[in-house]
């Protein structure tokens, strides 16, 4: 039923028409007493917006996190007040701390009860200060639409994030009789003077450029986020450098071309690493230089020059002062720095890096048991390398990215910046939503999945082709492992004993599932679950339960200081924290 | 006659390290939560606010802040990006004393029984050029306003006699010339 006049209209209902004007899809959410005017304005107003109902406010949130990682456009939460809100704060985090645009809607008790201890009653602007890009808490009905606009406008703009709207029931119930097309008014915010970028920094960057005899790329998600995937491979070419990327830059730079050295880091390629180690310059495209990346900081290519593109000027010399900051946009800074950029011949560079990538290939033995390197390989394989990859957090986030080779930007979806466990499932859901016609493979731990597994519903409901690939070792892998090298293998806290069956439980929900338990089966099993496309199916691979990633930086450590294989002698307690 | 007063501030400790401390001022949004927001940023990263003035600006839309901060000085470029990265914040800048004129004010409040005492006090706050506003038997309020050195050394003189309790403004600061604050 639409509604004609907008003197007619209630706040819920002129809200939800700007949302449809700002082009939403979908809406993930979970209703709720203080959001009922909001949804029922979903049913009321005329719109192309789809509401997908979650069984957890924190899937909603993983699920609009999904569809934004995988289009750039944000992704809209719906919750009610108190709890519902509540539940989305691991989520809101999540997207924050890898720059994800994403918009929360939160219903809230009547405005003259805020402060009271009303029921539920949560003051839910206070509480996601520190972790939105911005909020709002709406006082006056007649805001509503612009409050969106702004809303929006903040979250895709500049450094994308999360943008929290908190709407009392009275506001989002009273009548509207203000401008539907009321202009934002941001005094501010002003994320244009990122495609304005300072010249002189252009110039000494491409002085150093062109004077580097090792140069390396240091691609990031912000290089992805600008869009300067043309760019990343002119520059590439032109300076022959090796290209490496963080967990989040993954296929910004296509894995499979032969200056690609893999992803850096904690657990990135032994050549990658060496690369950082050795270089006398390096590009740094939109990373934001996490600890995951640097180890030790003061040692942190200490022997290079070091040029920093990024768009966050907070960002500039927070972990490693540069000896060049370009501020600005990836995109425009790389298109105004091509030009000054000499075609190099580092033949002798890139011959002693594919020296490395000889001497130091990712490996897995084939004996032993069934390995997540093994499943991971050959889902590669059979995919060609194409599908999206949304990745929980552990041992198996970390060998999917060392063995799932992304080719394109935005089909790699994974929670970096917050390790969110939980995450990879639901995310799977949201990029599905966004991408019908794609393969979507949701690579999650046995752990991290029972976190937010109730969300198998919501991906049968929508008959959503998932393919979800539980890999089991019956442990929280990840956290056995520092607890087996750092901690003389004593285990606390972290046998999964009373996993279920979850072919079983998958069933439950009316999901398909397969079984894995042989190396033997695995390129099969893995075929007959890609060729099954009713709906989401669910893979669970019995794997080797104590197996370790490496290589590995211990955490804080210096990149020099990487163990390539398991150590012989005892470690001490990794001083970083985490 | 005498009385006991009661106050929560009898043994006032100075608190030296307020001088020398860095001087920030930032023009904000006018609305509620801003404060939150920037105040949130100076705890995470352990600095200590020690004075904060905030007052509506001449466009009401807007916000003046002075904040006097103490706290590692390495991390303060990046805290003021972090301050000013908030879409509340329109400008956050640092003032140095050399480029800016810093002012604040303070009451003190002192216990005068005996009138000796009395006439020492009131010449010390002539000195600084300060000024009585309340006079009761057994104790008087003093104004004295100026650069924070200045009030500081007003309060170090008057410490000598039995203060009571004071109350400082925190500083507010302008900068010099064409530059804006
Ligand atoms: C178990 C575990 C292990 C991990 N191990 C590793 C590891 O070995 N290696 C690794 O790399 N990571 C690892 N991570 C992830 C790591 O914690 C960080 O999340 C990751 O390194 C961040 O990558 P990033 O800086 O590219 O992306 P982000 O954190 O998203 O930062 C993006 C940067 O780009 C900037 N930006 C945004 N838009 C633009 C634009 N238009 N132009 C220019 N700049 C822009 C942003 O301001 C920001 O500074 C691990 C995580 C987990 C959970
Ligand atoms: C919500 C949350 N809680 C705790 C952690 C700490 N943590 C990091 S990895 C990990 C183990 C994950 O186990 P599992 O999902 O089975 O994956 P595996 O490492 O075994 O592949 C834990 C507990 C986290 N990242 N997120
Ligand atoms: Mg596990």
């Amino acid at each position: 039923m639409a509604i004609a006049k907008q003197e007619e209209m209630d706040g819920a209902q002129a809200l939800i028409k700007t949302l449809n004007e700002l082009g939403v899809e979908y809406i993930f959410g979970y209703s709720g007493g203080a959001a009922l005017p909001m949804f029922d304005a979903l049913e009321t107003v005329e719109s192309n917006i789809k509401f997908v109902l979650t069984r957890h406010e924190q899937g909603a949130t993983h699920m609009a996190d999904g569809y934004a990682r995988a289009t750039g456009k944000p992704g809209v939460v719906l919750v009610t007040s108190g709890p519902g809100a509540g539940n989305t704060i691991t989520g809101i985090m999540t997207a924050q701390m890898d720059s994800v645009p994403m918009i929360i809607l939160s219903g809230q008790q009547v405005t003259w009860m805020l402060g009271k201890d009303a029921f539920q009653e949560a003051d839910i602007f206070g509480i996601t200060i520190p972790v939105v890009k911005h909020n709002f808490l709406v006082r006056e009905t007649n805001e509503l639409p612009k409050v969106a606009r702004e809303a929006f406008h903040i979250a895709t703009t500049g450094r994308p994030g999360p943008v929290l709207i908190d709407v009392p029931k009275n506001v989002s119930q009273s009548p509207f009789t203000g401008d539907l097309d009321a202009q934002i008014d941001l005094p501010g915010y002003n994320p244009e003077k990122a495609m304005d970028i300072d010249s002189s920094s252009l110039e000494e960057a491409a002085r150093l450029i062109n004077l580097a005899k090792k140069p390396v790329i240091l691609a990031g998600h912000g290089a992805m986020i600008a869009g300067a995937e043309a760019e990343l491979m002119e520059l590439a070419n032109r300076t022959e450098s090796p290209v490496t990327s963080t967990l989040l830059g993954k296929g910004v730079f296509p894995e499979s071309h032969p200056l690609s050295v893999g992803m850096l880091g904690m657990h990135g390629t032994a050549y990658a690493n060496k690369a950082i180690c050795e270089c006398d310059l390096l590009i740094n495209v939109g990373s934001r230089f996490d600890d995951r990346i640097i180890g030790q900081a003061d040692k942190f290519c200490a022997q290079a020059k070091i040029i920093h593109i990024e768009i966050d000027s907070a960002e500039v010399g927070k972990m490693i002062v540069p000896d060049v900051a370009v501020v600005g946009d990836a995109k425009v800074a790389l298109k105004q720095l091509l030009p000054m950029i000499e075609q190099a011949d580092h033949a002798d560079w890139l011959e002693h890096i594919n020296g490395y990538k000889k001497k130091y290939p990712l490996g897995y033995k084939k004996q032993g048991g069934l390995r997540m390197q093994q499943v991971l390989d050959e889902i590669h394989e059979l995919t060609n390398g194409e599908a999206i990859i949304t990745t929980d957090v552990g041992q198996h986030q970390m060998w999917a990215a060392q063995f799932y080779l992304n080719e394109a930007s935005f089909k790699w979806i994974s929670s970096g910046g917050a390790g969110t466990m939980g995450f990879g499932f639901p995310a799977a859901i949201g990029a599905q939503f966004a991408c019908p016609d794609e393969t979507v493979i949701a690579v999650a731990g046995d752990g991290g999945f029972q976190m937010t597994l109730c969300e198998i519903a919501t991906a049968v409901i929508h008959k959503l082709p998932i393919k979800i690939l539980v890999l089991n070792n019956h442990y929280l892998g990840m956290v056995r492992q520092w607890q087996e090298l750092f901690f003389d293998n004593r285990e606390s806290g972290v046998d999964l004993e009373g996993n279920p069956d979850f072919v079983k439980l998958a069933e439950a929900y009316g999901c398909k599932g397969i079984n894995i338990k042989r190396p033997a089966d695995v390129k099969k099993k893995l075929q007959e679950a890609l060729d099954y496309n009713d709906g989401p199916v669910l893979i669970n691979a019995e794997c080797v339960k104590t197996d370790n990633v490496f290589p590995m930086i211990p955490a804080g450590a210096a990149l020099e200081d990487m163990l390539i294989e398991p150590p012989k002698h005892k470690m001490a307690k990794p001083v970083g924290s985490t | 006659m005498s009385r006991t007063i009661t106050t929560s501030d009898k043994k006032p400790a100075p608190r030296p390290d307020i001088i020398g401390g860095h001087t920030l001022s930032m023009y904000v949004n006018n609305k509620p939560g801003v404060l939150m927001r920037i105040c949130q940023i100076f705890a995470r990263r352990a600095y200590n606010i020690d004075s904060l003035v905030v007052s509506q600006g001449r466009d009401p839309r807007f916000s003046r802040l002075t904040l006097g901060i103490s706290g590692d000085p390495a991390g303060l470029p990046q805290i003021i990006l972090q301050c000013d990265k908030l879409i509340d914040v329109i400008h956050c800048f640092e003032h140095t004393p050399d480029n800016s004129v810093v002012r604040e004010l303070a009451l003190v409040k002192v216990s005068v029984e005996g009138g000796e005492k009395r006439t020492e006090v009131l010449q010390i706050v002539e000195h600084f050029g300060g000024k009585t506003v309340d006079l009761s038997e057994a104790s008087m309020i003093i104004r004295v306003e100026g650069a924070s050195d200045k009030v500081d050394a007003a309060i170090r003189l008057l410490n000598n006699y039995d203060i009571i309790e004071t109350v400082r403004t925190g500083k507010v600061v302008m900068a010099r010339g064409e530059q804006s604050t």
